[in-house]
């Protein structure tokens, strides 16, 4: 990585967040959001094997149970008993089966989206940063005009008429207003690099467009674009949750929203059974700070400067 | 007024215009992109709750002509794009004999509030924290206070809003759960009724408002700390002014600027975040109606809903847009 040979020694900066002895990727935050994302991804890959998903089907458990170590005289409450340690909520759902049903499947819609709107931004970003000229200009101001529409609004519209049936249409449906922050990113980044000294020289000895771009300044935007995915995937299951505690995601399997959903609408707040929107709000909350911490890690690995004052 | 020049006025105008079609064309096009019908998917929906309804085929064609679905697409098109642009919303499916620009103009005011009233906060709030965050002469108690500001950031709007409604309303009963004011006031300019507003309007505030301030405070931080190694800064510790000058006038006043530009760019977030919010408080702005609209499958009030969202948006931006180069001079150079 190039970034590591281009610290900016910025003057009245105490330097007491800096790693000193190795490279920039052991950033604190960024390993810390890395292990909790891990941590979640677990989850959903080792859970099945020792608890029984299909208990995240509807009436496949006691109605109403409490968490096990809750003991609590709510009316219309049970028992809690350790074979349903996270409690049931009132359609017979296991919450823990749920949970680690419905948590990957959050992930990976802000996977899905954030990866092809990534995409879309690289191709339209480098478009315009280097031709420059009216596709510069089509595609700049196409992108400043889609990031300032209310975004989950219009995807409400959308998904009011079109009943998403599938996790996979429901992350294509969000990539719609994925792309316009990678590819201001890209731009701005572009136009800054293609002047540098190490691209003119790439230039100058006859490489081509394709390889100075990928070759050349590609590999110094990773820090970068990671950030700008990793926000991204942020704002997409963000969106997919919103979605989907509106009662507007796919209906058939349980997904993290779903479950905030039916929450709200059986009144699970005032009837004091916070375990039901708990237990999803709480998963959701890990994998946002977890992406959040990612994010800022990235953008000081990115960025030398912002790694000078402890936050 | 000197950066405002017409060049620049023009390009945001169209910009402003661009935004709206753009909106108001992906909400025409890609439900009628999808496979199906939308209008006989409706009724087969209907159909599916009530077990059997006559005349089907009678209903989807009485609605397909409602809505100008029986002409081709760019004739809809148009139709659509002059009904939207006159404000001309049609008819509620849900509630017929409302408007449904009445509705949404009645509802108008509680979002407009709630908006304005938690995104300047926010702002304020933020880019205060932010600034001193990243100046080095704070004091060290202070630096180590300001973090913890930061812990709600990543939680959206509306789990933080689950969250205050679940500890102040249910289990310390501090406030109202929903609503915007008490049941039985009147509305107009008296002190109960006023006293309500606030009490009904401080969780769905608070909601945004300390989920929203870190965004701005991470931004003014990284900005105030890039600033710091300017000529002009050196410059101006070599005059010997005073270091409180220094950090307002060098420091903050150059890093607000793009603060500014980043809070045009997240408006449209903010606009629909904070649907979710309404709809959790069940605060009777346009969220909520959107909600309502939803739930009863009324696709014309969802329609006009997030057209005015956009609308609105995108005026708020070009208002900002065009206040920017009042502040400052160097913009309208950038293009």
């Amino acid at each position: 990585m190039s970034v590591s040979t281009e610290t900016v020694t910025a003057p009245a900066v105490r330097t007491a967040g800096l790693n000193r002895w190795d490279s920039p990727w052991l950033n604190t935050k960024f390993l810390v959001g890395l292990s909790m994302l891990l941590a979640v991804v677990l989850i959903g890959v080792v859970g099945p094997f020792f608890w029984d998903t299909t208990l995240a089907r509807v009436a496949s458990s006691p109605l109403n149970l409490p968490p096990a170590w809750v003991e609590t005289d709510l009316p219309g409450i049970g028992k809690p008993t350790w074979e349903h340690p996270l409690g049931t909520e009132s359609n017979g759902r296991d919450m823990l089966a749920v949970l680690i049903v419905g948590t990957p499947r959050s992930l990976r819609v802000g996977l899905i989206a954030a990866g092809v709107g990534m995409l879309v931004g690289v191709i339209l970003g480098f478009s315009a940063g280097f031709m420059g000229g009216w596709v510069d200009n089509v595609i700049r101001t196409l992108s400043d005009s889609v990031i300032t529409i209310p975004s989950l609004a219009v995807l409400i519209v959308i998904s009011a008429y079109v009943r998403t049936v599938s996790v996979e249409n429901m992350a294509l449906l969000l990539a719609i207003f994925a792309w316009p922050g990678p590819t201001r990113l890209l731009r701005s980044q572009v136009l800054s690099m293609r002047e540098r000294g190490y691209v003119q020289m790439a230039r100058l000895s006859g490489a081509s467009t394709f390889a100075i771009m990928f070759k050349e300044i590609l590999p110094n935007l990773l820090p970068y674009l990671a950030s700008s995915f990793t926000g991204n995937v942020s704002a997409a299951i963000l969106a997919a949750t919103g979605l989907e505690a509106l009662g507007l995601g796919p209906t058939r399997i349980p997904t993290l929203g779903m479950t905030i959903f039916y929450a709200l609408r059986a009144a699970a707040i005032l009837r004091g059974m916070w375990w039901w929107w708990g237990f999803p709000i709480a998963a959701l909350i890990i994998i946002f700070t977890s992406l959040f911490l990612i994010t800022i890690g990235l953008d000081e690995i990115a960025n030398p400067r912002l790694r000078g004052v402890k936050a | 007024m000197a950066g405002l020049t017409p060049q620049y006025v023009l390009r945001r105008l169209g910009m402003f215009l661009l935004t709206i079609w753009l909106g108001a064309t992906i909400i025409f096009i890609i439900p009628r992109l999808a496979p199906g019908d939308p209008v006989a998917a409706m009724v087969s929906r209907l159909t599916a709750q009530a077990g059997y309804i006559e005349n089907s085929a009678e209903i989807i064609a009485a609605w397909r002509e409602r809505f100008g679905l029986d002409g081709p697409l760019w004739v809809q098109y148009l139709a659509y794009m002059r009904n939207m642009l006159t404000l001309d919303m049609g008819y509620s499916l849900s509630s017929f004999p409302s408007r449904v620009d009445e509705m949404i103009f009645s509802a108008l005011p509680w979002t407009v509030g709630l908006l304005s009233v938690s995104t300047i906060l926010s702002f304020l709030a933020g880019n205060a924290i932010g600034a001193l965050m990243g100046w080095p002469r704070v004091p060290r108690w202070i630096r180590a206070l300001l973090p913890t500001s930061l812990t709600f950031t990543s939680i959206p709007f509306f789990m933080l809003g689950i969250l205050l409604v679940y500890l102040f309303a249910y289990e310390l009963r501090w406030l109202p759960p929903t609503g915007a004011y008490g049941r039985g006031l009147t509305p107009g300019w008296n002190w109960p009724f006023i006293k309500s507003v606030i009490e009904h309007g401080i969780l769905p505030v608070l909601s945004i408002v300390v989920t929203s301030m870190g965004f701005w405070a991470l931004g003014m931080r990284g900005m105030i700390i890039t600033n710091q190694g300017e000529d002009y800064m050196i410059l101006a510790e070599a005059k010997g002014l005073r270091p409180s000058r220094i950090f307002l006038r060098y420091g903050v006043r150059n890093s607000i600027l793009p603060q500014v530009t980043a809070l045009a760019l997240s408006l449209g977030g903010i606009a629909g975040g904070s649907t979710l919010v309404e709809y959790i408080f069940a605060y009777p702005g346009m969220g909520y109606l959107l909600y309502q609209g939803i739930v009863n499958t009324d696709y014309t009030l969802i329609q006009g809903i997030v057209f005015m969202l956009i609308l609105g948006t995108a005026t708020a931006v070009l208002i900002l847009d065009l206040l920017l180069p009042v502040l400052d001079p160097r913009i309208s150079y950038e293009r």
